[in-house]
Parts: C-alpha cells; structure tokens; sequence
C-alpha cells in the first residue's frame, strides 16, 4: 500500500464516521458471521500433533480386516502422492512412518490437516520440504484409523 | 478507490442536506447494503437470465455475484452441455438446443411457504420446465413440453408443489402443425401443463394438459389458503390475431384472467376422463449417484378439453392485455396489471366463488362461463401510474407494483387501495421481486427492481450493456434506495429466500466412495487407457498437482478419444479442470469426488499437450501430460502412464 492509498483509506474512514455521525443512525447490520478465520495462537507443542486425537488404542497383532480397509482407503485418496517405499512422490513416502511419528499425529494429520500446517511445527517443516499443501481427503475417523493399520502393516512388511 | 471516496463524499451531502432529482439515496443506504468482508448476505436472490437462459444467484442486500448456474445454455465455465455427461441435458425432439430464453423461477414450496428445495426455471423458446437442486445448484432434470410453444406462463405451482403449471404463450395447433395460419380461429389451440412433482425426489412427469380456446396465456399463479384449489392466468389476444398483435391484439377494452379449479380436474383426470394423444417430448435427468445424465423421449400426454369441465373453468374480465396476475399473501386477492391501463384491478376470492354460486355471468368466451367485472372485483387502485406489470407482497398489507411505462414501484394498501408510496427506478422496470414476496409468508424486507433499460446507469461499455438493478429497503413505511447494480444476461423474475434455509445444507464435494459413475477411476492405480476399435477411453485421475497418466501414445488420427477425468480430492473448492490443445469440443471442470468426460477427435498426427486450467496448488503449472497421435494405420502399439511407468522411463 503507497501513501497515496492509505491516505485514500483514511479519509473514506473518516467520512463514513461522519456519515454515521451526520445522520444520526448507527443501526447495526444483521448479516451472519462468516466461519473466523484461524487465530493466531501459541501452539502447545506435542509429538501428538493437533487435533482430538490424544489417545490411540494399537491392536496387537493387526487386524486384517482393517489393514484390507485401510489399504482400499489408500489406494483411492492416498496413493496419488505417497508410494508405501521411502521414495518422496508429492508427498514423502510411507515407509517406517510408524516410526517417525506418533499414531495420535497421524491421525491428526490425516483429519485435521489444515490445523496442523497451520500450527503444528513438524508439519510445517514437512511443507516446506513438499511445497504442495496436503489436501483435507475427508476421512472419517474410522478410516484415518484403518490407513494407519494399512501403515503399521505396511512398515511390519518393510522390516 | 477514488469511486468509493466520490460515493462516500456524496452520502454526507445527501445525508445532510436535501435530497436532489439526480438520486434518491439517503442517509446510511450505503451501510443498509454493506457486507463486510467475511461475512454473509441475508438472502440467495436467484435471478432468470432471461437471453442467457441461465439463473444467476445473488447475495442480498450486497448485490455480489456467488454463481451463474447453467441450465438451457451450454456454459464454458463448466462444460456444461459440452461434456458427455451433461449434453443429454439440452436434448430435445429436435436434437440439442444449446441456447434458450429463461424467464420465471419459483422455489419449492410446502404449505406455501418457501421450502428451499428445489428451483423451478422455464425455458421460454423451446418449452421446457427445468429443476435445480439447491443443495448442489446443479440442474437435474428438463422436462420438454409438447402442444406448447412460447412456455411463458410457467412455471408457477400449486401450495404444496403438487404441480409445477406452465402454459403456453402462442396458441398452436395440436398435433401436426402443418395448417394454414389464417385457420388460427378454427385449428389453434392454447395448453396449461400440469406437471407432478414427486414429493421426496422432486421428479416432474406431465400429469395432464389442459386445453383452451387459442389465445395468449401470459402469466400465472396458484392460490392460496382459501383458493388454494384454484390456479390463475393472465390472458391477451382473446381477438385470436395472428398478425400485428400490437394493434389487433389491443382492441378488446377487456381481455381475461382464466381461474381453473386444478383440484377438480385432477379428479376428473384421475377418474379416467381426459384423452391419451401421441405427443413426443424429450425427459433429461441427471442420475446424481452415476453423474450421467440420460435423455428419453416420451411419447403420451394425457389431454383434457375446457368443454368437458363444466363448472371448473371460469373468465374474469380484466382490462387491456394484463400481464402479472398475482395473488397475495391470503390467497384472498388476485391482482390483475393491464399493461395498456392506467389502474390495477384487485379481484375478490370471495366474490369470484359467489359470483360463480350465483351464476353471475355476463356471456361466454368459446363456451367458458365470462364472470361479470363488477360482481368479481374488490376494486380498483386507481392512478398508480403508467404500465403496472407484476405485483408483490410485503405480508403486511401492501403489494408492491412495478410500472414499466412510468419507471417507477408503487406501494398500495391492499385493503383500502390506497397507494400510500412510490419510488424511481432506473429504467423501466420489468419484474420486482421481495423475498418471499410471492408465498404465503414474504421474508420481506427488500424489493429488487430488473430494469430492461440501463442507459447511462453505469461507466459505457459500448452498445451492449449489462441490465440495472435497484435493491431498496422497505423495512419502514417509506421505500428506500439502498444500492444500484449490473446484472448479468437479461433478468425477467426472481426469488429470493432467507440464506439459512439454504446455506447449511449446500454440498461441499462429492464423496468418492459413493461415485458410480461408469468410468469412474478410483485410485492413481486404476488409471488406465483402453482401445476398441477406434474407441479410446482413458481412465484419468487428477489430484494435486498431477493428471495420471501423463504421457499416452498409440493414438491415432480420427479416433474417438474419451477423457473420463476423475478429480480424487474430497476438499471443499478444489476443482480440477482439463483442457488438450486444438480440441474443437471444449473443457472439462471437475469438481472434487466427481468424473466427467470429454471427447476428442484429433484430425491431425502430432503432440498434443494437456493441462490442468482451474489453478488448484503451487504446483499447478506443473499438472500437465503430452499425448501423442499418430497417422491412422501405423504401428506405435498404445502405451501410457506416469513417472516411472510412463513410456520408455525405466522403473527404479
């Protein structure tokens, strides 16, 4: 903004004060409020990530039947950007992605993926590597729950 | 800015002085029409685009353009009538008409309240009877009408969305149209559709039509409350011209408003009367769970003649050519607007069923019962100014007239006939609209004035303008200028609903998983091309920031290509497009969970690049493939695919 601009803008504001002012009737309009914007916080910082998961119950052994679920999951929304090896396609690949981060942050990532580049350091750092936002694929939890099966399953299969 | 700053200036002299004859904008009517940034209209104004034949949707009282919805034109910006998908949409008994004349909406209603449902546009050239689906804003279903041409008094509907009622604007031979046109009196005939619609899915079928004797039916409306059985037209050209209607057709004082108890013919129809006649018409809907839209051609009406329903058709005089013919928030008035006149006629529900009790007739029209004008009327509002054409209601007493000839809307006590305010419009309005001004219950609060002329309204554009609109505020007892707008197409009416009906049911993606659609590629692995002959159908997917495959060769010159595109994201607003070089067909914008399909024929060996044209990530330059065509008859076997299974890259 140039100073012609902002010399601009403060005179309009001036004059709809005035316009306020001159009739006498500040009503208030009544239109609804857009979603707010996210606010700036200081995020609390955990290996979990950012969102309701806190607390993931792990099966042990697997469960075959989420694993074919989790990997039907994978094969339509996930599989476009991240191979199940360690080579990076969009996004990194799956490989011993058990390891590096915690199931509550997988989850987290997957559902509520827009918070978490916004606020969760890690996720941040991982954007910057990727430069592509990944995208909210809409999983229900249920689903987020059984891709992390496909997960566990697929870095038990890599050892 | 500067503009804004002029506008902000301006409002202060007009808010402390005097108002003067270059504008009536008062006080803080810019405030009363300020949406600030990242908030919501109060209202959706769906708005005819008349000679677009689309609808466009507005945000009220802002004036922000949110969507054109394509309807009975193809649409570039979606590929609307040009993908494979939607062209059965614009299928008629004359193939595929890509370009119609949209007039009249009416939004679904259940005991004639507005129910937010579904949105009822007409076709007026080719006539035709659309529904749209308010939670996708997606047309789903066109329903051609036959014995019709000049669908103008359409569509209209019944309390309860029984029917969806058109009628005709030309009157014309049933049947085979191939008569001399000086037989008019004898051979042409005019038709009211009675379309049904199925009260869980919306689906529309021709119920009956009825027929009348040859005239002009202009404008409709359905009772209401107490004439909730009765269903009402304007009519002109009762003299049956067929020529210089503008002289011959203006020489009767009166012509007519047709009432016609629709409940008393659906039970006489149901009863088994009525005629079953061959009549072609094409019926187009959109299966929403495989996104294809399918066209058939239905082949039987069911017919009733006005001869046969004794004691349920009746005519109202009305003077000179009335156009609007609207009923108000009651449905215990009906207001009649003589084009030609200089006074607007107010009928009597009461009186009318009296008078028909009594048998008050003054003669007949073709056999139909003329009620006498004096014995049907409530009264007259008189000297309301030049040309009244449409009317609607606050649902606090008064109708609000739009007069063409005198560029002005008039407020008149329905009760007393008074008119008790008026306003400038800029210029010569045509329809107006309140939200809700039309049902038993108007949301009120503003009238929109569609003006057909806009002159010097905003910076020339060369001959072709865009139409002006003025929304005003009518929350308090005088009518108030809020804010003066272009719009796009050319609008005729509108409606307009409370933003909460609406907006929390609107659909954000298509879900994936419930995708049926026939070529539907679900996962990068099921990506995949296929040769039958000289058909080629490639299986694409497209995700941020890639389309797979990426690179296709074994194409050759004059094939049938077939691109079914599906976009994998499941994000709110993240559309993909697809668009391949020298295409004479169009493009393709795929909204997130959906597949859509487009067809090419290439004519000429050579590359032929694709791309992503909806900007969707930082990588979005990137998303682009190359298919190569060869000459017809060669040998380059089909291959395809991406990154390391793309043609002649080695897999790691």
């Amino acid at each position: 903004m140039n100073t012609k601009h902002i010399l601009t803008a403060t005179i309009l504001l001036a004059t709809s004060f005035l316009v306020y002012s001159c009739s006498g009737d500040g009503d208030k309009k009544e239109t609804t409020e857009a979603p707010a914007s996210m606010v700036e916080e200081a995020p609390e910082v955990s290996d979990k990530g950012i969102g309701k998961f806190q607390d993931v119950e792990l099966t042990n052994p697997l469960d075959e039947g989420m694993i074919a679920e989790g990997k039907t999951v994978y094969e339509v929304k996930c599989a476009s950007c991240h191979k199940l090896s360690s080579e990076k396609l969009v996004g990194p690949g799956w490989e011993d992605v058990t390891e590096r981060r915690t199931p509550e942050w997988i989850m987290n990532f997957i559902t509520n993926v827009d918070e978490m580049l916004e606020k969760d350091p890690e996720s941040q750092a991982m954007l910057e590597i990727c430069m592509v936002r990944m995208p909210n694929q809409n999983l229900s939890d249920e689903e987020a729950r059984n891709v992390l099966e496909f997960m566990r399953y697929n870095d038990q299969q890599q050892q | 800015m500067y503009t804004a700053l002029g506008l902000g200036t301006f409002t202060i002299l007009q808010g402390c002085k005097m108002k003067n004859a270059e504008s009536v904008v008062t006080g803080n009517a810019a405030a009363k029409a300020y949406v600030a940034p990242g908030q919501y209209d109060e209202f959706y104004n769906f708005v005819s685009g008349g000679f677009n034949g689309q609808v466009s949707v507005y945000g009220l009282p802002s004036g922000r353009l949110l969507k054109i919805i394509p309807v009975f034109s193809v649409f570039p910006e979606n590929g609307y009538g040009y993908s494979e998908e939607s062209k059965p949409m614009l299928n008629t008994t004359a193939g595929q008409v890509p370009w119609d004349d949209q007039h009249h909406l009416t939004i679904s209603l259940t005991n004639g309240e507005q129910d937010g449902r579904w949105l009822f546009a007409n076709a007026n050239n080719t006539p035709r009877v659309a529904r749209i689906d308010l939670t996708t804003f997606k047309t789903v279903e066109i329903l051609q009408l036959p014995n019709s041409a000049g669908n103008h008094s359409s569509p209209y509907l019944t309390e309860n969305t029984e029917y969806v009622v058109a009628g005709t604007r030309f009157a014309v031979p049933l049947g085979e149209g191939d008569v001399p046109i000086s037989s008019f009196k004898e051979n042409f005939k005019s038709t009211i559709s009675f379309i049904s619609v199925d009260k869980e899915h919306g689906n529309m079928d021709i119920a009956f039509q009825v027929v009348l004797p040859g005239m002009d039916l202009d404008l409709s409306r359905g009772g209401k409350g107490p004439s909730h059985d009765w269903f009402f037209f304007s009519t002109y050209n009762t003299e049956q011209a067929h020529t210089l209607l503008e002289v011959q057709a203006s020489e009767k004082d009166k012509d007519f408003i047709v009432a016609l108890n629709w409940k008393k013919i659906e039970e006489y129809v149901k009863s088994g009367k009525g005629k079953k006649v061959k009549a072609e018409y094409a019926h187009n809907h959109l299966d929403e769970e495989t996104q294809q839209a399918e066209s058939k051609i239905q082949d039987e009406v069911i017919v009733v003649d006005h001869n046969e329903l004794k004691g349920m058709v009746y005519m109202i005089p009305c003077p000179k050519s009335p156009h609007g013919c609207d009923v108000d928030p009651t449905g215990q008035y009906i207001v009649g607007s003589g084009k030609l006149a200089a006074l607007i006629p107010v009928f009597s529900f009461d009186k009318l069923t009296k008078a028909i009790a009594a048998k008050d007739f003054e003669g007949d029209y073709h056999g139909i019962p003329v009620l006498k004008y004096e014995s049907v009327l409530h009264g007259e509002v008189k000297k309301p100014g030049l040309g009244p054409l449409h009317t609607e209601f606050d649902g606090k007493g008064f109708g609000y007239t739009s007069m063409f000839l005198s560029s002005e809307i008039v407020k008149w006590n329905i009760e007393t006939l008074e008119v008790v305010d008026r306003v400038p419009t800029y210029y010569s309005i045509g329809h107006l609209c309140i939200p809700g001004g039309d049902t038993k219950k108007p949301w009120g609060k503003y009238v929109i004035a569609y003006n057909k002329i806009t002159k010097d309204r905003y910076l020339p554009t060369g001959p072709e303008l865009a139409q002006s609109a003025q929304i005003y505020d009518i929350s308090g007892d005088k009518m108030e200028l809020i804010l003066d707008y272009p719009t796009v197409g050319e609008p005729h009416y509108a409606q307009g609903i409370a933003a909460s009906v609406i907006k929390d049911k609107s659909v954000k993606i298509y879900d994936i998983n419930k995708n049926k659609h026939k070529y539907v590629t679900m996962g990068e692995k099921k990506a995949k091309v296929e040769r039958n002959g000289n058909r080629v159908d490639v299986y694409m997917t497209a995700i941020r920031s890639h389309l797979a495959p990426d690179n296709i060769e074994g194409i050759y010159v004059g094939d049938e290509v077939y691109f079914h595109v599906t976009n994998l994201e499941q994000d709110w607003d993240i559309p993909h497009g697809f668009a391949i070089k020298n295409n004479p067909n169009a493009e393709l914008l795929i909204m997130p969970g959906e597949t859509a399909t487009l067809k090419f024929v290439p004519q000429k060996a050579g590359m032929y690049p694709f791309y992503c044209t909806d900007f969707c990530s930082a990588l979005h330059q990137e998303m682009q493939g190359y298919m190569r065509v060869s000459p017809k008859g060669s040998n380059v076997p089909l291959r395809f695919g991406i990154g390391e299974t793309a043609p002649g890259v080695a897999a790691k």
